[in-house]
């Protein structure tokens, strides 16, 4: 990739820490922590929600001049729609076992707020090129904190990093136990709640 | 009857459609500032779940499932000829279903019952792109329920989103009056709370009907 000029940057690195999708505008939580409690159905999660948002941030911009005011609401839908169900297609002939675990929670990207949010606020405006930065980035910053609560779940939850065991056994044996609430859903919600404070901390944000 | 009774309970405190797999948090978070709107959005929600819940169900088994057309002709049969299997085409004609029946649910009431239709406003066509509901199609195809089993489980799904965000509505309405580190307020807080909501309701999942 050549140079990219300001603004391209950006529309790239933004989404990652300043202005983080799930942390700071608050989109997309839905269908993102039932796939937290192992890393790898989080890291299949984050591809799968990469592509779909900045190839359709893509069609989209390229689209913009085309589509008419009153129904750009179910064009940006039915180019969503069809992503994901490519992508859910995908997932099902060459990673079945995955696709088996993220369940509905792939067909779910489509009601998913970032992918809307962004082609209605970014794509709608912006040239292709930044349009696909635009979605590369925010998929990352989405993905960035679902790898983290996943990291987290996963390694207080079950003890194991990506199925491999870290927690020596010598531990096990001093009566150090695995925290089974990380497992259950209360652990995602104040695992996620406890990652935007401290991403509120770092970045100096404040509501209200 | 009691099979009934038991996926009612377990919809709505059980497996609730919110605080156990997450669907909806979007408006969750955005709608739970004020009681009375989350009660509204709350009534919208059990009001449109209840509906598409059996209304995507016959989509679903009498047009997308495989060999569902087979009352068209034999030949498109599960073991036919020419058998044909639309089910990869099951979210994007879903979420179609769901708009248009918001949209239906929405002229109905305007005509029948305009009270109900001024005071939930603008959340029935907001609920259109609401998770929950989407989610709650896409489980009764991935678990195989019946008919009258999507109808009920519908409707409890409903019922569980309107408990959770009623509670968490006034729980924020207490919250106000807590010092909170600065950092935490807003969504933070927002999801330790959720997350305590979550443990609360767990409490039910002992309970086997």
């Amino acid at each position: 990739m050549s140079v990219l000029d300001k603004k391209s940057k950006e529309a790239l690195t933004d989404p990652l820490m300043k202005n983080n999708p799930i942390s700071l505008q608050v989109l997309g939580i839905c269908s993102a922590l039932a796939v937290t409690v192992q890393l790898n159905t989080a890291v299949v999660m984050t591809l799968a929600v990469v592509s779909v948002l900045s190839i359709s941030n893509t069609v989209i911009s390229i689209l913009r001049k085309m589509i008419p005011g009153k129904v750009r609401i179910i064009v940006q839908l039915s180019v969503i729609a069809s992503l994901v169900i490519l992508t859910d297609q995908i997932l099902q002939a060459y990673m079945y076992d995955i696709s088996k675990q993220l369940s509905v929670f792939v067909a779910l990207i489509i009601t998913n707020c970032i992918v809307m949010g962004r082609a209605e606020a970014f794509a709608m405006q912006n040239t292709p090129g930044k349009s696909f930065l635009d979605g590369l980035g925010n998929g990352l910053g989405y993905g960035g904190i679902l790898i983290s609560v996943a990291f987290f779940r996963e390694l207080l939850g079950s003890g194991t990093i990506y199925g491999i065991s870290v927690i020596p056994d010598s531990f096990y044996a001093a009566g150090y136990q695995n925290m089974g609430l990380m497992v259950l859903s209360p652990g995602a919600f104040i695992i996620l709640g406890l990652i935007v404070w401290g991403q509120r901390l770092v970045s100096g944000i404040e509501e209200e | 009857m009691e099979h009934y009774i038991s996926i009612l309970t377990k919809a709505i405190f059980i497996e609730n459609i919110l605080l156990a797999y997450f669907l909806g948090m979007c408006s969750f978070l955005a709608i739970s500032k004020k009681v009375d709107t989350s009660i509204g959005l709350g009534f919208a929600v059990i009001f449109v779940l209840t509906i598409t819940a059996p209304a995507n169900w016959l989509i679903h088994n009498y047009l997308l499932k495989d060999g569902a057309l087979v009352w068209l002709n034999p030949e498109y049969g599960i073991n036919g000829a020419k058998t044909i299997n639309l089910s990869f085409l099951n979210s994007i004609i879903f979420i179609a279903v769901i708009a248009a029946m918001v949209q239906l649910v929405e002229m109905t009431l305007d005509r029948f019952a305009p009270k109900l239709y001024i005071s939930l406003g603008i959340f029935l066509p907001l609920i259109a792109v609401n998770c929950a509901i989407l989610g709650g199609s896409m489980f009764l195809v991935e678990r195989e329920y019946t008919f009258v089993e999507s109808t009920v489980y519908g409707f409890g799904s409903g019922v569980g989103f309107f408990l959770a965000i009623a509670s968490m509505a006034a729980i924020r309405h207490r919250i106000r009056y807590s010092n909170v580190p600065l950092q935490l307020r807003g969504v933070g807080i927002t999801m330790l709370l959720t997350g305590l909501v979550s443990m609360a309701f767990m409490a039910f999942s002992g309970i086997d009907l």
